[in-house]
């Protein structure tokens, strides 16, 4: 059949039910949020409707500005961690055997539906002293006796890092298995090695969806909200644990919602910017 | 040859990497005793059986099931007329919908987490089971649009064409040869979105945290309060119930199509 333009008004039907869930279960609660966020805080955990810039004032203190900081940089190093480690390994995927990128895909695809909760169990377990990988040191002979590795800076940084490693596999994913194989076959024909014609023509080549990625990777690590609480000490503690943490244990939801709009904007801002990165990309 | 070598090593590496945990909790789930030891002491399958006959672990397995269950099928029933209507009919503003629907998935799950709470309260609803599920469906629903989109546009037009000719309405064709065609990418829709809302936390914990125990939720209690071998053996369950419901999808369609591979060749 082919597509026509909807006539009549009840050709619009369909769009009734999924127009009006979205618009009541994901816009509203958005203006909701974005309203509690000028609302003042009242002692004990409630808040009353009011119109005052408090709550966005105390991003100027430098407690916020420290964990800002932080957020972005830990995000930084995750995605291009993550985006360093995972190019080599999906360029090597996508020339895989159709069976063999299946059986890939089904443990990323598991991976990363993994709770974080569960992914922050099973790294404290790997770090700890009792069933730790120090214990395997030990018995090896290269260590006296376990020790915790946990909480620390570089235990938040490996969860992180295998949190996000099948996400962005799968965001490459797609690219690079498009990718036209004669580019690399014309770089080997013409004396390069391997290793050379990866870095001098699939690199190049793939210079927008690189840099997407790494947005889009580093949009995801913002989100992580429980492993650097599971993993790490306060200093640790990310925008996105501080807005659970604010709006559950300190009960100061005019706060938490100021800081998620921040949030939102930031991950708007930089989703917008691989739109335009993306769009270059067709242009060409 | 040292490619080669490379390529392997390479490959070992992030096997072993993305194994490692998982190795570890698998290893302690068996523990005899009430310990999380590694390598584990004695052997025991305790555990396991421990998610189904304590009462908090199996009312928390329940409440994820029946949540997953159910907000899945929410989801699949939200995705499937929009991305029907983004197939039938030239309306580019649809689009703005179809943004919509993928938003939520993109954003840190925290900001949704919050404006759910900030409404479910407003309301007046917050703390009820069901709001749950209308949060998880309204989140996964980018899981089902994009299988859906992808099923639709896997149609040959012809065919449909063909039984419009004949005389066929829209709903009969719905019925006879649309349904049939999507099916396999309807179940593949709502078992991503089962698997994912099975695992998630924060959105069921800020919206029924305080009534209902979701097992993820019950694993970060146990984490706060007190460890458990059942929190190792829930996980190793999890992972198996992801692998199974991956591996399905993949047997009975084409899994790398629906992650943005082109179409594997038909035989």
């Amino acid at each position: 059949m082919r597509r026509e333009p909807p006539r009549r008004l009840a050709d619009y039907a369909p769009l009734v039910f999924p127009g009006l869930m979205l618009l009541v279960f994901f816009v509203v609660p958005f203006g909701t949020m974005t309203a509690v966020s000028f609302f003042r805080r009242q002692q004990g955990g409630f808040y009353t409707p009011d119109f005052v810039l408090d709550n966005y004032g105390r991003f100027l203190s430098p407690f916020f500005g420290n964990v800002l900081l932080f957020s972005i940089l830990l995000a930084v190093a995750v995605a291009l961690a993550c985006v360093a480690l995972a190019l080599p390994f999906t360029f090597t995927l996508s020339r895989m055997a159709r069976r063999t990128q299946v059986l890939w895909l089904v443990a990323m695809l598991s991976v990363l539906s993994l709770s974080e909760v569960i992914i922050g169990f099973a790294w404290s377990t790997l770090l700890s002293r009792t069933a730790g990988i120090t214990n395997i040191l030990v018995a090896l002979g290269l260590m006296e006796s376990p020790r915790a590795l946990v909480p620390s800076l570089g235990a938040v940084l490996t969860a992180m890092i295998y949190q996000a490693l099948p996400y962005t596999v799968l965001v490459m994913y797609p690219a690079l298995v498009r990718l036209d194989p004669t580019l690399l076959e014309a770089a080997r024909t013409l004396g390069a090695s391997p290793l050379r014609a990866f870095f001098n023509v699939v690199v190049p080549a793939l210079r927008n969806t690189l840099v997407a990625t790494v947005i889009m990777v580093f949009v995801f690590a913002l989100g992580s909200y429980l492993l650097p609480q599971i993993l790490g000490r306060p200093t640790h503690w990310t925008l996105s644990v501080l807005i659970t943490d604010q709006a559950v244990y300190q009960s100061n939801m005019p706060f938490s919602a100021a800081m998620a709009v921040f949030l939102v904007l930031l991950s708007l801002a930089l989703v917008g910017l691989t739109v335009l990165v993306g769009r270059k990309d067709d242009g060409q | 040859m040292s490619a080669r070598v490379l390529r392997w090593l390479l490959l070992g590496a992030l096997a072993l990497f993305l194994a490692a945990p998982l190795i570890i909790v698998a290893g302690v789930s068996v523990n005899e005793k009430q310990s999380l030891d590694f390598p584990p002491r004695g052997f025991s399958l305790a555990w396991y059986l421990e998610i189904f006959t304590n009462r908090e672990w199996r009312n928390a397995l329940w409440a994820s099931l029946g949540l997953a269950a159910c907000s899945a099928a929410l989801a699949v029933a939200v995705a499937f007329p929009l991305a029907w209507f983004g197939w039938r009919r030239i309306a580019p503003w649809t689009k703005v919908l179809q943004l919509l629907g993928v938003a939520p998935f993109v954003l840190p799950p925290v900001i949704t987490a919050l404006g759910l709470l900030t409404f479910w309260a407003t309301t007046g609803f917050y703390g009820q089971a069901w709001t749950a599920v209308i949060s998880h469906a309204t989140f996964f629903v980018t899981l089902p649009l994009v299988t859906l989109t992808l099923g639709f546009a896997s149609i040959d037009r012809p065919v449909v064409e063909a039984a419009a000719t004949m005389g066929a309405d829209d709903a009969t064709i719905l019925r006879t040869v649309v349904l049939p065609l999507i099916l396999p990418y309807v179940i593949s829709g709502y078992a991503f979105t089962f698997v994912l809302s099975l695992n998630e936390y924060i959105i069921a914990y800020m919206t029924v945290g305080f009534t209902l125990e979701t097992l993820p939720i019950k694993i970060f209690n146990a984490l706060r309060y007190g460890y458990t071998p059942t929190m190792a053996s829930v996980t190793v369950l999890f992972i198996s119930l992801a692998a199974v419901v991956f591996g399905l999808i993949s047997r009975h369609g084409d899994l790398p199509h629906l992650l943005g591979a082109p179409a594997a060749e038909r035989d």
